[in-house]
């Protein structure tokens, strides 16, 4: 293999590309050419890096300087100072917040100090298209000890002692899964990676699946060898392109190096891949409902037991399980169970991505151990708030999760304490959000997203979500009743009661822990017509703060309603009776001169 | 119309006419017609040996499908929880006034089509706007204009 003295890795994830991290990586390639450097110096794109904010990123090797928010113009002059001359650039450097020097090297970073990378070990530093560099990095290790070194049940067992559980959600213990599996007797059996990401706010399967596909390969390969298991099929959404192109990358690179199809490693077992791509329904991720997709059928989940391990892909026995937990798979067989046990509190092992998103300062995708606290993600690693605002609360587990007020900002994060507080682990989103967001909003943004995506199996489901989501939208106007509020808990009670699948079954969280928490903010908007966040439009008023008006005209110029009044230099005034509250005249003005008013009730004249 | 058959056909074909491959099948015809054509779903239907009905249920159950002829450009705003609460809504309440089409709906000029996702993925550059693939992060309201006059210019010289 050719040597290099630097390899410049840059991060290729959707959120880097979406900021123009190719061209970055095309401009890097040329001057490295120009300067006839390409005997010395490596591009390579690697997966996501995990600092989203900071994209398009750079990190330089051996050296590990962490270059960020790179544009095409600064290539020349980094290319030429850091690797001709020797002089990292300063100015292309992380600056913490409220900080003045630059933090040269990436481990120094706050954002990255705390993480502790298992399943998003080789995250920005392999080329996720090439197989070569990941076997560099142990990878396939586990594949050859669970083929040639452990019998099918030894593999279980040690998933099984190691307390992995699945990572897709609901945290079912996934060594008993595979058990289960393993115990029928029928075959074919097979096996699924449930790709299919529908929670807002969560992109950590793909991140996975971007940055490190063979890790997801190597462990349904161990899962496949485990539960006696000839098929497989990886299920991506189709909203992910760059994660369908690296996974059929993979797939291909692995059937060319033996390790997957016929008598994989010359061990005589036999084991296939297939892709099968996802059409988007946020309720195909939920198992029964993925299976029948994976079929060609509409989504629409049945009633368990019998469970997919029993009946499953076209009956036959199945083991379902989410992209990270198959990622961890290998990390545990290589390492063994005793090390995976070690880490993690009693009842939850290991560790969990999350997307960190929303109101925070670093957004991005962080590994941290479980058990860690909220406070520690939040402020550790995000770096809190920005805008100098308060923390409001964070949104956990999706749709199905809960908002958690910052009473609760020192709850361990695990399975059971997040679901005793009422939100759930679920795929690992977590929304942060400020002063600035109303609670009884989020509650109608997600009771629309679960109306709109519920199968309508179930009439309590069905019914209830779209009952929920008008009431909490007539609160939202104005028209809320103080009757209203006992009416959705009984709602929420009942849909959670008596839906059949986990969509049903949890859709009245985001109702039932705004209502916990927040409940203030409801009855401010019912009783007060007042909405505290100043976001719901029909409770609040744009008004010119006639102390910082400067009269420039750009809030005239911006309004596409043409309601806003003043010459140059004159106080400007809005016509309420004809404003729309769009909210372009606060966006475009320069001096703060533009409010929502809501202190008061507003009074519909 | 013979050579929208043959590539209904090929597509078919692609996926070894095989029942379980309906979905694969029928995001490529979206892909290929850029929606799906009745014609196209009833020859899918007689291929795989399946009802209509069955293959209507599976286009109008998923979100990706759409049995309306869609628009020369496909401007996507992402209503994610990221940003949502970083103002989503209100970037797609301008892109609705700007097109005068509520989303899902296509110009009647058939040059833009407005649509809605659920998450892209990529919170930190939020609220985002998706034209013809291309991003737009930091999405504010005074840059929708300039976003769908770069679209528009090509089409108008």
């Amino acid at each position: 293999m050719k040597q290099y003295r630097a390899h410049l890795l840059v991060c290729a994830g959707t959120g880097c590309v979406s900021c123009g991290a190719f061209k970055i990586k095309a401009a890097l390639e040329q001057e490295v050419k120009k300067r006839n450097l390409q005997d010395e110096i490596q591009v390579v794109a690697t997966g996501c890096n995990g600092f989203c904010e900071r994209g398009p990123i750079v990190l330089v090797q051996p050296d590990g300087i962490f270059y960020q928010l790179l544009q095409v113009e600064d290539v020349p002059h980094l290319v030429e100072e850091h690797l001709l001359k020797g002089r990292p650039v300063k100015k292309l450097m992380y600056v913490p917040p409220a900080e003045k020097q630059p933090v040269p090297k990436m481990k120094d970073i706050e954002f990255f100090k705390h993480q502790r990378l298992i399943v998003l070990r080789n995250r920005g530093r392999i080329d996720p298209e090439k197989i070569e560099e990941y076997i560099a990095f142990d990878g396939y290790e586990a594949l050859a000890k669970a083929l040639s070194e452990m019998t099918p049940q030894a593999v279980i067992d040690e998933i099984l002692f190691s307390g992995l559980r699945g990572r897709g959600g609901a945290g079912f213990p996934t060594g008993k899964k595979w058990a289960a599996a393993a115990k029928e007797k029928r075959s074919p059996k097979y096996l699924i990676c449930n790709g299919d990401e529908g929670d807002p706010g969560a992109f950590m399967d793909r991140s996975v699946l971007e940055a490190d596909p063979h890790a997801v390969l190597e462990g349904m390969i161990i899962g496949a060898k485990a539960v006696g298991a000839s098929k497989g099929f990886v299920y991506i959404r189709h909203e992910y392109p760059l994660a369908l192109k690296r996974m059929e990358i993979a797939i291909a690179q692995a059937r060319e190096s033996g390790l997957l199809g016929q008598d994989i490693l010359g061990t005589g077992f036999d084991f296939d891949l297939e892709i099968v791509q996802g059409a988007g329904a946020f309720v195909s991720g939920e198992e029964s409902a993925l299976i029948a997709s994976v079929e060609g059928r509409i989504a629409m989940p049945r009633q368990r037991p019998p469970y997919p391990a029993q009946r499953g892909l076209w009956g036959q026995p199945t083991v379902i399980n989410n992209v990270e937990t198959w990622a961890t798979v290998p990390n545990i067989i290589r390492r063994g169970a005793d090390w995976f046990q070690g880490l993690g509190t009693e009842t939850s092992k290991g560790t969990k991505i999350f997307a960190l998103v929303g109101k925070i300062a670093n957004t991005g995708l962080v590994e941290v151990p479980m058990g860690i606290s909220l406070r520690e993600i939040v402020y550790g690693i995000g770096g809190g708030i920005p805008d100098k605002r308060d923390f409001k609360a964070v949104q956990i587990g999706g749709p199905s999760g809960g908002c958690l007020p910052a009473k609760l900002l020192d709850l361990p994060v695990d399975y059971e304490s997040l679901t005793a507080a009422g939100a759930m682990m679920g795929s690992g989103g977590m929304i942060v959000m400020d002063d600035k967001t109303c609670m009884v909003d989020i509650a109608k943004y997600f009771l629309n997203f679960l109306q709109d995506e519920s199968c309508g199996k179930c009439v309590s489901c069905r019914e209830g979500t779209q009952r929920m989501y008008e009431i909490v939208k007539a609160i939202t106007e104005g028209k809320g009743k103080e009757s209203d509020l006992a009416l959705l808990e009984e709602l929420a009670q009942i849909t959670k009661d008596a839906s059949m699948c986990g969509l049903g079954q949890t859709a009245g969280n985001p109702v039932l822990t705004t209502l916990r928490y927040f409940r203030h903010e409801y009855e401010a908007h019912i009783l007060d017509k007042r909405c505290p966040a100043g976001v719901c439009k029909s409770l609040i008023r744009y008004v010119v703060l006639a102390e910082k008006c400067t009269g420039c005209q750009s809030c005239k110029k911006a309004c596409p309603n043409d309601c806003i009044k003043g010459t140059l230099k004159d106080i400007h005034l809005i016509d309420q009776s004809k404003c729309i509250k769009c909210g372009a005249c606060k966006e475009a003005c320069k001096f703060e001169a533009i409010e929502e008013q809501r202190d008061e009730a507003i009074q519909i004249i | 119309m013979d050579t929208d058959k043959t590539r209904t056909q090929s597509i078919i074909d692609k996926h070894q006419g095989l029942q379980k491959n309906l979905i694969a099948i029928l995001l490529d015809v979206q892909e290929c017609f850029n929606y799906l054509p009745p014609d196209a779903l009833r020859h899918v239907a007689k291929a795989l040996d399946m009802p209509l009905i069955d293959i209507l249920g599976v286009a109008t159950f998923y979100r990706a499908f759409s049995l309306k002829p869609r628009g020369k450009h496909t401007c996507l705003v992402c209503l994610g929880t990221a940003c949502h609460v970083r103002g989503g809504p209100k970037i797609l309440e301008e892109l609705e006034r700007k097109l005068a089409i509520p989303a899902g709906e296509t110009t009647k000029d058939g040059q833009f089509t407005l649509e809605t996702v659920a998450c892209l993925g990529c919170c930190a550059i939020g609220p985002v706007v998706v034209v013809d693939g291309e991003y737009h992060g930091h999405a504010t309201i005074r840059k929708i204009g300039p976003i769908l006059e770069k679209y528009q210019k090509p089409a108008a010289s």
